[in-house]
């Protein structure tokens, strides 16, 4: 694929998205990878709900939803990330990095949760930033680059915590992963986490239809040709690893509050983030997937284990269940977009489109 | 070091995105079990010769039950011990006692010391103490220096720094805290070898060449103390869920074998599962357990996670459990403020002073025991308010039992809980 200047004399067919009726839209979007996990979730929740009938109540939903929600946002973060066709391992590490953070610099003092927040903010920005270049400007690859920041983030926080936890910071930045807004109808207590991923997801969505959304798909299908058409690689890489560094930040607030500090918290959280996405549809090696599908790939992911635990497999077998779920979403979701491709254009089948699925091989 | 042993295997799990399972399962196999665990490394005293890390494959509680062992801790849990009232440290269960005569010394000794690693609370407390437990020595002239080298709980540095001591050293006693059982044998024996004394400590190994092994009772008298607390509170039928750090740890999984059939003799339905302490990990375990019905009772193998424990319950808007920690403050204050029924068992920290005191020993030609078991003794609700009192203004990773109370800097060093 070294000729990236291939002519296609066709004509472009229409964006099928916006053919037919709402019901026809609906269910042609179930029937690709990133609608299907949608249906994945609500398999799964009426499975758990036959299982188990307690958790189908609104207040143990949302309840999971809170739980989940900071692995949901990561996966958000990384869904830019991928979709662009790189990789972000250092996810885990900036987790805990910021965990340890929260527990040691602001301690008990109330004072200090604004400027540390903050703080914590600009160091994850920071981290995307170094993240970024190194892929881009040193053209390393980047699981090469963020491998190298999880190694150099774990050392630091080995060096600061000696291995062991820390006292818990105060109560009141706790709340934030921990606490809720009370006294809500239906649900009881609605839980930070789950609006801060509401929020945070509904920004991801918007963000991904804006220009910058729309070009970092392209450039993770064919950066060169994206090149060409004047678009900042670079640019849009960087911002990709800014983003996702932030969302692990915001991950890691809510984890200081949901669980407390540990250097535990975080433990594989690039891989169960990078599960997430690859169940959500999107493909690996970049240019398609959306990033709601990215936050539905982390629920049905969560509620799987949820399910396993409620039939009574062990937890040991959550680790062996995740990889073959990355195997299997790679190949079904590489295969399905390939047919989805193949069938919306019959006219070109020789052009450089003609496996979408595998785009890292070219590189 | 989880995230180096997951960085190793993510190369290659990137390279086919398949490995992921790998990574986990490959930890509690090709390294020591304590090497990702925060709290495993703190005990394994109990481990005699007879457990081998062979049999790490987990699995059922009874390849980790040896009748035999367990009920020689059942008595060690009452048994009268030696030595001073108001030193636990120096106290030991009447036994055979080694002659040291032939390593009498004058003048200040070098020791080394091949520590296993500090990589949770529990060491880390004990490493502090051990430091000024030094100092005293040293200002009395019978310790000249002590070169420690620490192995990060890897099995194969620990052999290294070993035979580094062994060859250029020029150590005139060995202290071994060893990270495993097995493994680490073959070194401590070359170590023995040299005609110089060798202590070890908290974890055994499969030769009894050292001058004295010190450990307090062990994993079973953990595993008793905590069930038959529970058993006191609860009645037949009620369901218990058992945190645990991870498998294949010896002295761990004796503390659940211990526990698990004390349960199952009971009629009590006991759920384990494996949290890797993490906190994360301990409330989704909690939250799943509870939507699915209640619980009653909640049991740990090591205390690092207990609040996280306490707070899912507490996020979930139901009664507190009856419930067994550890002597780490984090657990004592959370269990003060809630006030709900529990007890800390406690894997005496302050046999970190013990080596360097029978050092001493040695050197002036007493005879010390050649097991020498400390005293393990949880603490009691009733204790507790002389516990907190006592530790006020220790960080929450400090360990209750201590025992540094004497020594210099107190309380200061504990409080700064700056590392050596």
């Amino acid at each position: 694929m070294s000729a990236p200047t291939v002519v296609d004399s066709t004509p472009r067919p229409a964006l099928p998205a916006r053919e037919g009726s709402l019901p026809a839209r609906v269910l042609r979007g179930a029937a690709t990878p990133g609608g299907g996990v949608v249906v994945l979730v609500l398999l799964l929740l009426a499975a758990i709900i036959a299982a188990n009938p307690v958790f189908g109540q609104p207040e143990s939903l949302i309840r999971f939803v809170g739980r989940t929600a900071p692995i949901a946002i990561a996966a958000l973060g990384q869904y830019f990330v991928i979709v662009s066709g790189e990789f972000d391992l250092s996810m885990g590490a900036v987790v805990t990095t910021q965990v340890v953070i929260a527990g040691n610099l602001i301690g008990q003092e109330d004072s200090r949760v604004v400027p540390v927040l903050l703080l914590m903010l600009v160091i994850g920005a920071l981290i995307g930033v170094v993240n970024g270049l190194a892929t881009t400007w040193l053209k390393v690859p980047s699981f090469i680059v963020t491998l190298g920041t999880m190694l150099a983030l774990s050392g630091f926080v080995l060096w600061w915590t000696g291995g062991a936890a820390q006292g818990n910071p105060v109560d009141s930045f706790r709340q934030i992963g921990r606490g809720g807004i009370e006294g809500v109808p239906v649900v009881g207590v609605l839980p930070y986490p789950a609006l801060i991923l509401t929020v945070l997801a509904v920004g991801a969505a918007w963000l991904q239809t804006r220009p910058f959304g729309r070009t970092l798909v392209a450039v993770g299908d064919n950066p060169e040709a994206t090149r060409l058409a004047g678009a900042s690689v670079w640019g849009l890489k960087t911002r990709a690893f800014v983003l996702s560094a932030l969302s692990a930040t915001v991950a890691g607030i809510i984890l200081v509050g949901y669980a407390g500090v540990h250097p535990s918290v975080g433990r594989g959280y690039e891989f169960t983030a990078i599960t997430a996405v690859v169940l959500g549809g999107v493909v690996l090696g970049g240019g398609r997937g959306w990033a709601l599908s990215a936050a539905a790939g982390a629920f049905a992911l969560e509620l799987l284990f949820t399910l396993l635990t409620f039939l009574g497999v062990r937890s040991t077998w959550r680790d062996t269940v995740q990889g073959v779920i990355i195997i299997v979403a790679v190949a079904v979701a590489g295969r399905a977009w390939q047919r989805r491709a193949t069938r919306r254009r019959p006219a070109a089948p020789d052009t450089a489109e003609t496996d979408p699925g595998t785009t890292t091989g070219e590189r | 070091m989880m995230r180096t042993t997951i960085a190793r295997g993510g190369l290659a799990a990137l390279a086919s995105l398949a490995l992921v399972a790998g990574c986990s399962t490959d930890q509690s196999l090709d390294n020591p079990p304590a090497e990702e665990d925060p709290a495993a490394a703190e005990d394994t005293a109990g481990d005699t010769a007879e457990d081998t890390a062979e049999d790490q494959a987990g699995g059922g509680s009874d390849e980790w039950f040896d009748q035999a062992v367990y009920e020689e801790q059942d008595q060690q849990r009452s048994a009268t011990f030696e030595g001073p009232e108001d030193q636990p440290w120096l106290q030991y269960i009447d036994g055979e006692m080694a002659d040291t005569s032939e390593y009498t010394a004058d003048g200040p000794q070098k020791v080394c010391f091949s520590n296993a690693s500090i990589d949770n609370p529990w060491r880390q407390t004990g490493w502090i103490t051990m430091n000024q437990q030094l100092q005293v020595l040293q200002d009395e002239g019978v310790i000249s220096q002590m070169e420690t080298r620490d192995a990060q709980a890897d099995d194969n540095a620990q052999i290294a720094d070993i035979d580094y001591f062994i060859a250029e050293g020029n150590c005139d006693a060995f202290v071994i805290s060893p990270n495993s059982t097995a493994a680490l044998t073959p070194a401590v024996e070359r170590a023995c070898d040299t005609g110089k004394p060798v202590v070890v400590f908290d974890r055994g190994v499969e030769t009894d060449c050292a001058t004295t092994f010190i450990h307090p009772i062990g994993g079973y008298a953990w595993g008793i103390d905590t069930a038959e607390f529970l058993l006191e509170h609860l009645e037949e039928g009620d369901k218990v869920i058992a945190l645990r750090i991870l498998p294949g740890v010896d002295v761990l999984e004796h503390r659940w074998a211990a526990a698990q059939r004390i349960f199952e003799d009971a009629g009590i339905e006991a759920v384990d599962y494996f949290t890797g302490a993490d906190p994360t990990e301990i409330k989704s375990i909690i939250s799943d357990e509870l939507t699915t019905g209640e619980v009653q009772g909640v049991w740990m193998d090591a205390g690092d996670g207990a609040v996280a424990a306490i707070e899912a319950f507490e996020d979930a808007g139901r009664d507190y459990p009856v419930m067994t920690g550890e002597d780490e403050m984090s657990f004592l204050r959370k269990w003060e403020d809630t006030g709900l029924t529990g007890l800390a068992p406690v894997y005496s920290n302050f046999q970190w002073r013990t080596p360097l005191l029978a050092v001493e020993k040695i050197f002036a030609g007493e005879e010390v025991p050649r097991e020498w078991v400390l005293p393990q003794e949880p603490i009691s609700e009733d204790e507790r308010a002389d516990f907190l009192a006592a530790n006020e203004g220790m960080p929450d990773g400090h360990y209750a039992k201590f025992g540094g109370e004497d020594l210099p800097g107190y309380p200061e060093v504990w409080q700064e809980r700056i590392i050596p």
